[in-house]
């Protein structure tokens, strides 16, 4: 028993919640008080707020949640294509988000499949794929994450694809993601032209296999503690990834530069790379969902461990609620735009990278990387005030991920979908903008939020299996 | 007819997130159709192609501004824009940084720490607000009305296995090392322990002891459900433990609304297993009032027991008459203590928290014969402040009820202290005065505080006394003096 349980004692402080009145009385009694600014919850969530909160497992299965994300090392382990790691045939696809079918998918996520499926040779010209999709004969589609994979906007993989393999060395699980093409008119961004399909052929024939080379000859890679350094850095792993690019190559280009390849070539592979600032987001996503993946399943747990968007839908996955997905229309992001494109050329928000925020960087790290903020039109302070107000809605903090301008503290980590409902606060995510038709590419970049409604329905999901479990 | 400008400015150099807003900014300038100022990147130079402007050979360290106006007049006005748009990029503007204030109890307790979290939010919220704290490892008060009985019952044994303290819901008195929380008297350091499943039983405790220059160690409100058979007693069980331990505690009290028979025997039989004396004050039927037992608790502790203070002028009957007790209470323990012992002598009390079900008072809350109304029960604090904090629904009755030719005496609570209304004489002390003009009409009231609280006991009753009532520190005794008033019998 701490003398603070002895009643005779005098409170060192006290939190107040609610009237103001009871605050204020008691810091007239010279005792310190730390008062919560209170709202309402989300409409129609008071009383399963309250089961869920009952919920005799909630607390140390969030702990517990936490704890094995934090545990995870996310080594970069091998590049390969994705017919040997996923065991992709010819004829399936993966994507962003959560699942969709061709008729309602989007245009760029369209206009990715067509390039793909010309890529891996079932059409000769991507326009001919629309056809063979919409037949859905002798092709497949499915989600990266069902596959242990994420992939950025459209997310589009296929089986020639190859691919980073990020590790975590204490129990051999394995996350995947492909090879991030660069900006401007990429397959991610539903780009299909010839220039498109030219450069997967090369990463194919060329890039994946170098990398793969290096990466075997180096040894792991520690992505885990490049993101964190990342943060001291100006990246915030989502939107800017340029310090994380230079620290991969770092620690690869002695194996590169050794591998059997023609210096013409390896030339060609670290001015790819070194030109793409966004090259070590398909790392860091994989880094993100090895660690997420390892909180997913512990019964009553209300953290989130995916935000994934197809370009149509928004999902979440909860680790209480299994395979589970929580889906409401994806939003437009809010932010500056390329070119004459404006937000009628826009799509809704696309792809797997917010896997990134989820994590706890991205968005939720906008301090480390306050350039981000200008995006839509923003301050300093606003990304300084972005990132403490992810912690409202979080359960814990990342101590290897600390950001230096809040004094070090750890980006803030585990989504907890019943703060998001009690606050109305909704995850920030850092996003670039593809255009609405397929074919377009990249229009832009902003911020956007995932639509409110899915937090309730998880909620909701959370509820009834505590119901059930009493 | 439009024209275009393009312009290399080779070294000048910016983000391309902070020139992305500097492009917008300047293609929102009038007189401009488009603007692109970039480094002159090959993705950026693909862009501007694609814009269909032509450019000079640049290298990508130089930035290219790229405008095409509606003619060359907006030309200077443009580039004005450019260069005031790329100063503000550079210079940002940083506004007074605030931190945001927390959102929930845990992220309150995350930041500043604490011992105790104060709970006063709406009743469907609070289970979730006191779960935070609960989870930090506090001990929490729940003020909120309304709060469900199966939530209480969930909280507290969620507190009972990690050995916290759930104090509340709907009992808003504590005083924990003195320090006085939510409607809290001003009380010297002392050995007594009180643990309350009443408020305002506990605040008449607090201001007898205080009254008979007996200190308090600590008051836990354990909430007025806690000996109820939902709840079975266990933040009072809790809270006699702490007081146990505690080695300034040498004699606690056990002060409760009506009890759930077998709730009050099993609490009864574990604290007869402590080791500090327990006296329980539970009223009931043919059970002791507080004042008595209050009596009984300083023959324990060997002091005298004082003469209670009383102020003003004995009341008398009215000249016109009336047969029936009315008695307008702030405090629900009060309004039942006062019906307990006034049924002794005159019969049947309706009420809006009647003793009885079949005693039930309509909602008019103006029926015939002896009537009590609790203006602290939950029925009637909906969409309005306790009646400690905001008196108008009270006041308002007062004057009907001393309008009514039946109405033979008023009996009313103040209730001071913390939490309470700064000066509630100076609304009732008028109002009281208005109502004996009516009618003449004798008004006693319990006055509960003590001299160090806010509002000052001596100058509340006074101010009361001033205006025509008869003012006790005793709510037993002013009830026992309105009783003898209905029945005509002289002090």
């Amino acid at each position: 028993m701490t003398t603070a349980s002895l009643p005779s004692a005098t409170p060192a402080a006290v939190a107040a919640v609610g009237a103001d009145m009871f605050a204020t009385a008691v810091a007239d009694q010279a005792v310190p008080v730390e008062r919560v600014d209170w709202t309402p919850p989300m409409d129609g969530t008071a009383d399963d707020l309250a089961t869920v909160a009952a919920d005799p497992l909630r607390r140390d299965a969030n702990a517990l949640a936490v704890s094995r994300m934090l545990d995870v090392q996310a080594m970069l382990v091998g590049v390969a294509p994705a017919s040997e790691l996923l065991g992709l045939e010819k004829g399936q696809f993966l994507h962003a988000g959560p699942p969709i079918e061709w008729a309602r998918a989007s245009g760029p996520l369209r206009g990715a499949l067509m390039g793909a499926a010309a890529f891996e040779g079932l059409v000769e010209d991507p326009e001919d794929a629309e056809a063979l999709f919409a037949s859905g004969a002798e092709v497949s589609l499915e989600p990266c994450h069902h596959r242990s994979a994420v992939g950025p906007m459209a997310g589009v993989v296929s089986p020639s694809m190859w691919m980073f393999v990020l590790e975590d060395p204490a129990t051999g699980r394995r996350t995947y993601c492909s090879l991030n093409e660069g900006l401007g008119k990429v397959l991610r961004y539903g780009a299909y032209g010839p220039e498109v399909l030219e450069r997967l052929r090369w990463m194919r024939d060329v890039l994946g296999p170098l990398l793969g080379e290096a990466v075997s000859a180096a040894g792991p890679v520690d992505a885990t503690a490049i993101l964190g350094q990342m943060l001291q850095m100006g990246d915030e792993a989502h939107n800017r990834n340029r310090a994380g690019t230079l620290m991969l190559l770092r620690d690869i280009a002695p194996s590169l530069v050794r591998t059997s390849r023609s210096t013409e070539e390896i030339a060609e592979a670290f001015a790819f790379m070194g030109g793409n600032d966004h090259f070590f987001l398909n790392v860091a996503m994989p880094a993100c969902k090895l660690a997420l993946d390892a909180a997913r399943d512990v019964p009553g747990s209300t953290m989130v461990v995916a935000m994934a968007r197809n370009g149509t839908d928004f999902g979440i996955q909860v680790s209480g609620t299994g395979d589970q997905w929580f889906t409401g229309p994806a939003q437009l992001a809010d932010g500056l735009f390329l070119g004459d494109y404006g937000p009628d050329d826009a799509n809704p928000d696309i792809g797997d990278s917010a896997i990134t925020e989820t994590a706890g960087i991205g968005g939720f790290a906008m301090a480390a990387a306050p350039a981000i903020v200008r995006f839509v039109g923003g301050t300093v302070p606003d990304a300084l005030a972005t990132s403490r107000r992810m912690r409202e809605i979080t359960i814990s903090e990342n101590n290897r991920w600390p950001i230096p301008v809040l004094d070090f503290a750890g980006a803030a980590t585990g989504i907890d979908v019943s703060s998001v409902c009690r606050t109305g606060i909704l995850p920030q995510i850092n996003t670039g903008m593809a255009g609405k038709v397929a074919g377009v590419g990249q229009v832009g970049a902003g911020l956007v939020t995932p639509p409110a409604s899915i937090f309730p329905a998880a909620l909701a999901e959370l509820a009834r299996r505590t119901r059930d479990r009493a | 007819m439009t024209v275009e400008h393009v312009e290399i400015r080779p070294g000048a150099y910016a983000d391309s997130v902070a020139l992305l807003q500097v492009s917008r900014d300047v293609a929102a300038t009038p007189g401009v159709a488009a603007a692109q100022v970039a480094m002159a990147t090959e993705l950026n130079v693909e862009v501007l192609q694609g814009m269909g402007f032509t450019l000079p050979a640049a290298s990508t360290n130089d930035m290219v501004v790229a405008l095409r106006l509606d003619d060359e007049s907006a030309l200077s006005a443009a580039l004005a824009a450019v260069d005031a748009a790329l100063a503000a990029a550079r210079k940002g503007s940083s506004g007074g940084e605030v931190t945001a204030p927390p959102r929930t109890t845990g992220s309150a307790l995350r930041r500043a720490g604490g011992d105790l979290a104060l709970v006063s939010v709406p009743g469907a919220s609070a289970l979730v607000e006191a779960m935070d704290a609960l989870d930090a490892g506090v001990d929490v008060m729940i003020f909120s009305d309304n709060v469900p009985v199966e939530q209480e019952l969930a909280m507290k044994r969620i507190a009972r296995d990690r050995g916290l303290l759930v104090m509340g819901p709907d009992c808003g008195t504590a005083v924990v090392g003195g320090v006085g929380l939510g409607f809290a008297n001003t009380v010297s350091p002392g050995s007594v322990g009180i643990v309350a499943a009443s408020g305002t039983g506990c605040q008449q405790i607090l201001a007898l002891l205080d009254a008979a220059g007996v200190g308090v160690a600590a008051a836990l409100g354990v909430g007025g459900r806690d000996l109820s058979a939902a709840i079975g007693g266990i933040s009072t069980t809790t809270a006699l433990d702490r007081l146990d331990a505690d080695p300034t505690v040498e004699q606690v009290v056990v002060v409760s609304k009506p009890p759930a028979a077998e709730v009050a025997a099993a609490v009864e039989k574990y604290a007869a297993g402590l080791t500090t004396p327990v006296r329980f004050a539970l009223l009931g039927a043919g059970q002791p009032d507080l004042t008595t037992q209050v009596e009984a608790l300083l023959g324990d502790l060997g002091v005298a027991v004082p003469s209670w203070p009383t102020w003003g002028t004995p009341a008398v009957r009215s000249a016109s008459g009336g047969t029936a007790l009315r008695g307008l209470f702030v405090g629900g323990t009060l309004c039942d203590e006062a019906m307990l012992l006034a049924a002794e002598t005159l019969g049947p009390i309706r009420s809006n928290i009647p003793l009885s079900p079949d005693l039930a008072l309509d909602s008019s809350l103006l029926e015939s014969g002896h009537l009590m109304i609790d203006f602290g029960d939950d029925g009637l604090t909906r969409g309005r402040a306790h009646p400690m904090i905001d008196p108008t629904l009270r006041l308002e009755h007062l004057a009907k009820v001393a309008a009514d030719p039946e109405t033979a005496v008023v009996l009313m609570d103040v209730v001071l202290g913390h939490g309470a209304e700064d000066d509630p004489a100076a609304g009732l002390a008028p109002a009281i005065a208005a109502a004996r003009a009516i009618r003449d009409v004798p008004v006693v009231v319990a006055c509960v505080g003590t001299s160090a609280d806010p509002q000052g006991l001596a100058r509340q009753a006074e101010a009361l006394a001033a205006a025509g009532a008869e003012v006790h520190l005793s709510n037993a005794a002013a009830t026992r003096r309105a009783i003898a008033l209905v029945n005509g019998v002289a002090r």
